[in-house]
């Protein structure tokens, strides 16, 4: 135990968390602003999963990074468009058509990377961004500040998406359509289009997440994201519904995970207990929320389809 | 309630009419399996597998074997890969049987059991399993395995030789099988070496995890490993740690110099066809199973194939040859198996 | 039905084609698209989509196997549709069918040689205790913790996962396989747990049986009992319920404790109706569920939430499993086809639903329309807008 609390071991612990944190926190802030806006996506995973192999495969032949991610998150954007029409204008039942998305999603990454690549050819991963002046800092540098890009993005999107949420008219709209939408479209507000733009920013930062995702591998499989779209949507619930209890679930979700890693590297945790310790952070998440219980209430329109005068 | 009454008419009327379609269309064959192939007629083959045939691991090998023999053994493949849900490929297996295929591959050890089951009712079928050991004693099941540690006892001492810094690091999947077969034969390899070294391993309890397996891979390197190993298919995202941090990697199952050119400095790969060949031959004579089939470095059907791209001293390389020389002659034991 | 004498009958004419048409409509667009998917991969869609029908329905052999394949999905709807009647979101099918099927083995393993009239129904009771607690956790965690169905479902799947992998590994697993190593598998479990089968010659089992049987108990359990009774009303306003003098948390936890029941019976008939006769791991879930916990949830939606149609969705997507299985091996496609096709279809076919709700709510009275809406869209909804906000 003692090797772990060196310093060298710590940092890259901590490092590894935020990193394995990251992909979790794009694709939740994005499912909390559609949930804030009363549609619920549970085809989370599929999208990540399509947003990863576009990333994948624009990065296999382009060679160009940015252009992967940026695809990535067009990916995400379309299916958006599609998971929209269907929840907000054909008004279906978001429970079972999130699944479809899902498993659509799924299927169709796999069949286009059996069509189009085959043999997994390995693409490259991206680089470390140091942040000038503040990686310079002893040991906080090297675990904060020296990781790839998607990282601060990711990290940087929390408040942004908090301040759009709570110091702007299109966020307060937002909240109006998830708990109202029959008070909000009565003032004018076209729940429509709030939830079609929610959605479609939401899903593309789940594609920006799949896409983080392949190109921190730096590689494409079958079900990359082996799920991890679905725990995204529980870290919303985790989170409140607020970007910064979404930031501090997928943190906590992701740092158990790297100290069990870890600790497994280290043979702290001995072979028979392995698998024991790999539940520690859904284990763990339960029972923070348990012990941080309060009464909070999801948004009151949430996976109820809007119909006027309905 | 009237209409509601309406749409579930509907979905019965639906499913009526699909049976009807379905019962006019053709029967369902039902026809035996055939005796086994001839120089003029196809042997047809089927092969059920838990990953993809391009997986550059345990189901590519199967598949990479299939595709060697097809023209000289006159083939006719069929393949349902991705099938890791048992009960679905069991009903795969049950379907090819009944299709009269004349060999029915079940690639992959879950699967056993539903072969024990599913053969007594094909008599006129050969089945083949792996990798396991076992066939029921069964006339019609074949089985076949990996002596894997073998090529993990030599890429253990290959590693021993190359490593500078003394850690090297194993990704495994789960702790059974041809897995744990690889990863101990490798520690072996190591530690006849080299005992002084310390050999990490982690088993991150999935085949199919690729970014658990990179982040295992990832914290071997931050405890200063300089060069890994792993098995399944799910090395791919340790490979591409491998790579950013240029450590040496060594990979079994298949060929995966493809994945990092600059890193990968040999594989142990299963040349299935060897043993497939004998399965081949068995059934043409008339024989349909019983038999268990190993691959080893004695009979080439496990090879430590070179990335020609990557160095390695003369001195290391010897050692490796020693030790295949070694244990092809039954002077060196891996001690893995009893 | 209005009364606009004039156009009744253009009216009636035009909601009896929409009902009837809709629904294959939608599903024929789906398989237009399948078809284009297939044609690019360069297999025939024709031949392809004859063999999905034959495999699923063809013959009887096919109509045993879609039977089979049908009953996990039945059982784990039935039990949606208690819980999200009780507006209890379980989405955590897969870790109770897990733990249903581990607790069943255990038993098998632990009892060999109880007689088999007794030994069957014991190990699906036991597999039913097994997801009974794996749901009663989540339930009792929501009902008095306020922790949501959703977060810790989804985690205790997680969970389930690992327990399993290591039981298969450890403890539980055969250690008398000849050969290099082990497989996480148990051994062959007795033959007194074998499902009786129901038609000599074939491999149609009792699972089926209890199915139908679970069905028909739910809904007497949802209609005609007081529970039931009070479970709905939970459903539709917990406030209301609660000022009426329902005991709402215990009914919440009761309901999802119901629904990982039915999940973990779902389990146990997985394991003692497979080809195989042993419980088996890959180390994932979807490995030994076939994402039935998930393919439930859709079975019992498309149902109505009523647990004798689901028998019938459930039948029919468990028909689109099988077929598509038998299309794969048909045209020799990959099989993630399969699985983007099925997605397409829910989607689809979900879609559709608004269609014919539209037409629906133009003819009848509003009060008979929002009766005659499904239930499951108040599923997910929240407090009533009147109690006090949590602030920002």
């Amino acid at each position: 135990m003692r090797q772990f609390f060196t310093l060298a071991v710590l940092t890259a612990t901590v490092a590894s968390g935020i990193r394995l944190a990251t992909p979790f926190l794009l694709a939740s802030l994005g499912e909390t602003i559609g949930q804030r806006s009363g549609v619920l996506n549970l085809g989370v995973d599929g999208i990540m999963l399509l947003g990863a192999f576009g990333a994948y495969y624009t990065a296999l032949h382009a060679q160009n990074l940015w252009l992967a991610v940026l695809l990535g998150a067009l990916v995400g954007a379309l299916m958006g468009l599609i998971t929209a029409v269907v929840s907000v204008t054909m008004k279906a039942e978001q429970g079972i058509s999130g699944i479809g998305v899902f498993l659509f999603g799924l299927g169709l990454s796999d069949l286009l990377f059996q069509k189009f690549v085959g043999t997994p050819l390995p693409i490259d991963t991206l680089p470390t961004a140091r942040v000038p002046l503040l990686a310079s800092i002893p040991t906080i540098g090297k675990m904060l500040f020296q990781a790839n890009l998607m990282v601060y993005v990711a990290f940087l999107l929390v408040p942004a998406v908090a301040f759009v949420l709570n110091r702007t008219t299109y966020g307060t709209n937002i909240k109006a359509v998830g708990e109202n939408p029959a008070a909000a479209d009565s003032v004018g507000v076209n729940v429509a289009r709030v939830r079609y733009s929610t959605i479609i920013i939401g899903s593309s930062l789940a594609g920006l997440a799949g896409a983080t995702l392949a190109i921190q591998l730096g590689i494409f499989q079958q079900n990359l994201t082996q799920g991890q779209g679905f725990i995204a949507v529980a870290l919303v619930y985790f989170g409140a519904w607020r970007p910064s209890g979404v930031m501090a679930g997928s943190l906590l979700y992701g740092m158990v995970a790297a100290i069990v890693l870890t600790w497994k590297t280290l043979g702290i945790i001995p072979q028979s207990a392995s698998d024991l310790a790999a539940m520690a952070p859904a284990v763990l998440t339960v029972v923070a929320l348990v012990v941080v219980a309060r009464r909070f209430r999801q948004p009151a329109a949430l996976a109820k389809p809007y119909e006027r005068g309905g | 309630m009237g209409t509601k009454l309406l749409r579930r008419s509907a979905l019965l009327a639906l499913v009526a009419a699909m049976a009807i379609i379905a019962a006019a269309c053709g029967n369902n064959g039902t026809t035996s399996g055939g005796g086994g192939g001839s120089p003029s007629a196809p042997l047809k083959v089927a092969l059920v597998a838990p990953s993809a045939t391009n997986d550059l691991a345990f189901t590519q090998s199967m598949s990479d074997a299939l595709n060697a023999l097809k023209e000289t053994e006159n083939l006719d493949i069929a393949v349902s890969d991705n099938l890791f849900v048992v009960d679905d490929a069991a009903s795969a297996i049950r379907t090819y049987a009944s299709q009269g295929y004349d060999l029915v591959i079940a690639h992959g050890s879950q699967f056993g059991g539903s072969v024990e089951q599913i053969a007594p009712d094909f008599p006129d079928v050969s089945f083949a399993w792996g990798t396991a050991g076992d066939t029921f004693g069964l006339t019609n099941v074949y089985a076949y395995q990996a002596a894997s540690d073998q090529g993990g006892y030599v890429q253990g001492v290959l590693a021993a030789g190359l490593t500078k810094s003394k850690v090297i690091g194993v990704v495994g999947p789960i702790e059974v099988g041809d897995a744990k077969l690889y990863v101990d034969g490798f520690k072996a390899g190591v530690e006849a070496t080299d005992p002084s070294i310390s050999v990490k391993v982690n088993y991150t309890g999935s085949f199919s995890d690729v970014g658990l397996a990179a982040e295992a891979a990832r914290s071997f390197v931050a405890a200063k490993a300089d060069v890994m190993t792993g098995s399944a298919q799910m090395v791919v995202g340790a490979v591409g740690v491998a790579k950013t941090n240029d450590v040496a990697w060594f990979g079994t199952q298949a060929n995966q110099t493809s994945l990092a050119p600059s890193v990968v400095v040999a594989s142990q790969v299963y040349h299935w066809e060897v043993v497939l060949k004998q399965v081949i031959d068995g059934i043409n004579a008339g024989s349909l199973g019983g038999q268990t089939y190993t691959i080893d470095l004695e009979n080439g059907g496990e090879v430590i194939e070179y990335n020609s791209d990557h160095g390695l001293p003369a001195d290391v390389k010897a050692a490796g040859d020693a030790a295949i020389e070694g244990i092809k002659s039954g002077s060196i034991q891996t001690g893995v198996k009893e | 039905m209005t009364s606009r004498s004039g156009l009744w009958l253009h009216v009636d004419w035009r909601r009896f084609l929409v009902s009837w048409f809709a629904l294959p409509a939608a599903a024929l667009a789906a398989l237009l698209i399948g078809a284009g998917m297939l044609l690019v991969l360069g297999a025939n869609p024709l031949t392809g989509y004859r063999a999905l029908l034959e495999g699923a329905f063809g013959s009887f052999d096919s109509l045993v196997n879609t039977a089979i394949k049908a009953v996990p999905l039945v059982l784990v709807g039935v039990g949606i549709c208690i819980a999200f009647r009780a507006n209890v979101l379980n989405i955590g099918g897969e870790g109770q069918l897990v733990i249903g099927g581990l607790a069943s083995t255990a038993t098998a393993l632990a009892l060999p040689d109880v007689p088999r009239p007794l030994l069957v129904p014991l190990v699906l009771l036991a597999g039913a205790v097994g997801g009974a607690i794996w749901g009663a956790i989540p339930g009792s965690l929501k009902a008095y913790f306020n922790v949501n169905e959703i977060l810790s479902t989804i985690m205790l799947n997680i969970v389930a996962v690992q327990i399993m992998n290591y039981l298969l590994s450890g403890p539980l697993v055969d250690k008398s396989f000849s050969g290099f190593s082990l497989i996480p598998q148990t051994k062959r479990l007795s033959p007194n747990t074998d499902l009786p089968v129901l038609v000599g010659g074939t491999h149609l089992h009792a699972g089926v049986i209890v199915a139908v049987l679970a069905a028909v108990a739910a809904y007497v359990l949802l209609w005609r009992t007081g529970f039931g009774f009070r479970l709905r009303a939970v459903g539709l306003s917990r406030e209301a319920s609660g000022y009426a003098g329902m005991p709402v948390k215990r009914t919440i936890t009761l309901a999802l404790t119901l629904s990982g029941a039915m999940a973990g019976l779902a389990g146990a008939v997985l394991v003692f109706g497979s080809a195989s006769h042993r419980m088996v791991t890959d180390g994932t879930a979807t490995g030994f569920t076939g994402s039935a916990g998930f393919n439930g949830i859709v079975a019992a939606l498309f149902g109505g939430l009523n647990p004798l149609w689901t028998m019938v969705s459930g039948f029919v997507f468990a028909g689109l499993l099988v077929g598509g299985n038998a299309m794969q091996i048909a045209v020799q496609v990959p099989t993630a086809l399969i699985v983007a096709l099925n997605g397409l279809l829910v989607v689809f076919v979900v879609s559709i639903e608004y269609v014919r709700r539209r037409s629906r709510l133009h003819q009848e009275s509003p009060r008979e329309a929002a009766g005659a809406g499904s239930e499951a869209e108040r599923v997910g909804a929240g407090p009533s807008p009147s109690t006090e906000r949590i602030e920002e």
